[in-house]
């Protein structure tokens, strides 16, 4: 009974100091409303318009038309003309342009025997009798740059020839299930909603209790009857109150403004969320047992935030990292939330069928808790 | 003799190489004004902190309201009070929030901690201010608040850090009113002080320097057993007459006050006023012997270990 009575005692006294903290407060709001804009209308893997430039050696009214083809696929935009490829190349090093397209002399020719064209009998391998029409030359640093541009390779001329083209059939169809749209802020948004969470639960955290021993405060509070893990919950029932908030902020703001569905129930949604945020607040905790200052504090709260953003699926694909990656990525609580708030919100997934996930952040926080409990001494040596 | 509420045996505490506290025996009766007289950096804080079972002690043992430490330190906390040396409650929090903050932390809810807040304010003289923040309060204020934090839960001991480091002289006389009314009630109080005037007040005193106790006692016993007799000398030309005095072996300090010379003469010397009129090539007439004061005792007893 008294036990909860001290419960409540450091929790109301949390609020009441975060109510007065306006700066804070309004970052609570600010962070995730920001961000979300941000991040939602920024990111983007879809590629338009990168600046290309052109050489163009058959100065026909073909070539300038092959052209007018290729920008109406608003993958690139032409900005600059080039006399040879040598200067196309120093235009590339020095990233006036991404890439060049270089059409040659005997373009007319090239075209007449294109497969794309349909009146060249011969295979489309035979070089002698069959060539490309034009070369790419790519600044290829940047792979998703090269590969929005490599997407043209086999672009379809029938507009420049005003007839239909022989159209291939492809090797395989493809079914895009939950985006079919492809639009980058289906994949985002929910992403967004675990590296906001990281960084403000275990940034609040982690200067919570900092803050105390900073001002002097723990000195008092340590010779009190409160016991350490009564302080811990005390001090993290608050900011499960503010991630619950920013969750509401983030997916709200992007179902209407970025037009992301929720698919999944909303009690599962909470529930994923609700463990995502105390297994931050524990690691938070943790390592405000080990700060000494709230700069401390902060360098270790970019210490986790920065491998959460890398490596937890938000920005690429875990699947694609090296296995010693991944198993370093299965250590943060981000990851696998990643997995989970994906799925609930855009697969129409039961928590329960993930349950690996579930059981790790349970896990998670559980340690944590436990651990900073241990940690926290309430002594001064 | 009366029933003791801190006994220590050898206690010592090393920080790495530093001895803050070495060798201290201490008792302390029920009822009573303890105070820890010494410099800045001699140990005072880090005694309190290992009577209270915040440090563990390199050495000794501690026995606190019958609880030995640092085994039963959590089980003492709910007994004690402790008001640090700097304001530890919270700046933006206002006095009544504070004061319910710490009422629930000691189990008080309801009624009864409604009435033990209005109590505490009124005694305090904090009604005015109970919806002031904390941190907008002058240093006396912030002080009383501190104080009724720490007696909220009507602890039987009470420790006190320097409490009156931010004070003004009159609020230092009514904190000191405040705590011989809590002695009367039966709470004894340990209080580290660097005022003479504040170790004046307590029952008993130790006075503590690098980390060592160099006298304890009622501070009328320390006066008259400090080994030492008390002149003061009018006469001219004081600095220089300091200068030619503090050379003698039999002189343990010389501080002057004004117009006046205060020697100390260690009491080997018989007579000390004709010794000093001797040896200072002063008339006898100039000289008078007088009262030792706490000062005197302070610095009779310490000066070994000063840099």
């Amino acid at each position: 009974m008294n036990s909860l009575l001290r419960i409540y005692a450091i929790f109301s006294k949390e609020l009441m100091q975060l109510k007065r903290d306006k700066m804070t407060f309004g970052m609570i709001v600010m962070i995730p409303l920001i961000q979300l804009l941000l991040f939602g209308f920024a990111i983007n893997t879809n590629i338009r318009h990168i600046p290309v430039g052109v050489v163009d050696y058959s100065e026909t009214g073909l070539s300038r038309i092959l052209q007018e083809t290729v920008s109406a696929t608003q993958v690139v935009t032409f900005i600059h003309k080039y006399n040879n490829e040598r200067q196309a190349e120093a235009a590339i090093a020095r990233a006036e342009v991404r890439a060049v397209l270089v059409i040659p002399k005997d373009v007319s020719q090239r075209l007449v025997r294109h497969p794309s064209v349909g009146l060249g009998l011969p295979a489309a391998s035979d070089e002698e009798t069959s060539r490309p029409i034009g070369q790419w030359l790519v600044d290829g640093s940047d792979t998703v740059i090269a590969g929005a541009i490599k997407s043209l390779r086999n672009m379809p001329l029938a507009e420049l020839l005003d007839k239909p083209a022989n159209r291939s059939v492809p090797t395989f169809e493809v079914a895009l299930f939950y985006n079919p749209e492809q639009r980058t802020a289906v994949n985002i948004v929910p992403g967004l909603v675990a590296i906001i969470l990281t960084m403000t639960m275990i940034m609040f955290t982690s200067a919570a209790i900092v803050r105390e021993r900073e001002r002097g405060n723990l000195e008092m509070i340590i010779t009190t009857p409160v016991r350490s893990i009564e302080l811990m919950i005390g001090k993290i029932i608050p900011y499960m109150f503010i991630g619950a908030l920013q969750v509401i902020i983030i997916l709200g703001l992007g179902n209407l403004v970025f037009n992301v569905p929720i698919n999944g129930g909303l009690w599962q949604l909470a529930a994923a969320t609700l463990l995502f945020i105390v297994a931050s607040l524990a690691l938070g905790l943790v390592i405000s047992t080990i700060a000494k200052n709230q700069l401390q504090s902060m360098q270790m709260t970019v210490f986790i935030l920065l491998p959460s953003i890398l490596l937890s699926g938000f920005m690429f694909p875990y699947e694609g990292m090296p296995l010693a990656a991944q198993y370093i990525a299965e250590a943060f609580p981000a990851t696998h939330f990643m997995r989970l708030i994906r799925g609930v919100v855009l697969r129409d997934v039961a928590i329960i069928d993930m349950r690996f996930d579930v059981y790790w952040l349970i896990i998670f926080s559980i340690a944590g808790l436990l651990i900073a409990s241990m940690r926290f001494k309430k002594n001064l040596d | 003799m009366n029933e003791l509420v801190i006994k220590a045996k050898n206690l010592g505490r090393n920080f790495g190489d530093l001895k803050a506290v070495q060798g201290l025996d201490l008792e302390v009766e029920k009822g009573s004004i303890y105070g820890f007289l010494g410099p800045n950096g001699c140990g005072k804080t880090t005694a309190i902190r290992l009577l209270m079972g915040l440090l563990k002690p390199t050495t000794g043992e501690i026995e606190v309201l019958g609880f030995k430490l640092p085994k039963d330190a959590e089980k003492l906390r709910r007994h004690i009070g402790y008001m640090t040396q700097k304001f530890s409650l919270y700046d933006d929090l206002t006095v009544k929030e504070n004061l319910q903050f710490m009422a629930k932390i000691y189990g008080l809810s309801g009624k009864v901690q409604k009435k033990r807040i209005s109590e505490l304010l009124s005694i305090y003289g904090l009604d005015q201010k109970q919806n002031q923040l904390a941190g907008s309060m002058s240093g006396g204020q912030r002080q009383r608040l501190a104080l009724s934090a720490a007696t909220l839960h009507k602890p039987e001991l009470l420790f006190l850090d320097e409490p009156t480091s931010a004070v003004d002289p009159e609020n230092r006389r009514e904190f000191w009113e405040q705590l011989f009314d809590l002695s009367d009630q039966g709470t004894s109080i340990l209080v580290s002080t660097h005022y003479m005037d504040e170790a004046e007040r307590c029952h008993k005193l130790a006075i503590l320097e690098a980390g060592v106790k160099r006298a304890d006692g009622s501070p009328d016993d320390l006066m008259q057993q400090m080994g030492a007799h008390v002149v003061e000398i009018a006469a001219t030309d004081l600095r220089q007459l300091k200068q030619s005095l503090m050379q003698l072996p039999e002189v343990i300090a010389a501080a002057q006050l004004g117009a006046r010379l205060r020697v100390l003469v260690n009491d080997s010397v018989a007579d000390p006023l004709n010794f000093l009129a001797f040896r200072g090539d002063i008339a006898v007439d100039d000289l008078s012997q007088v009262r030792p004061s706490l000062e005197d005792v302070f610095v009779t007893c310490t000066g070994d270990g000063r840099q």
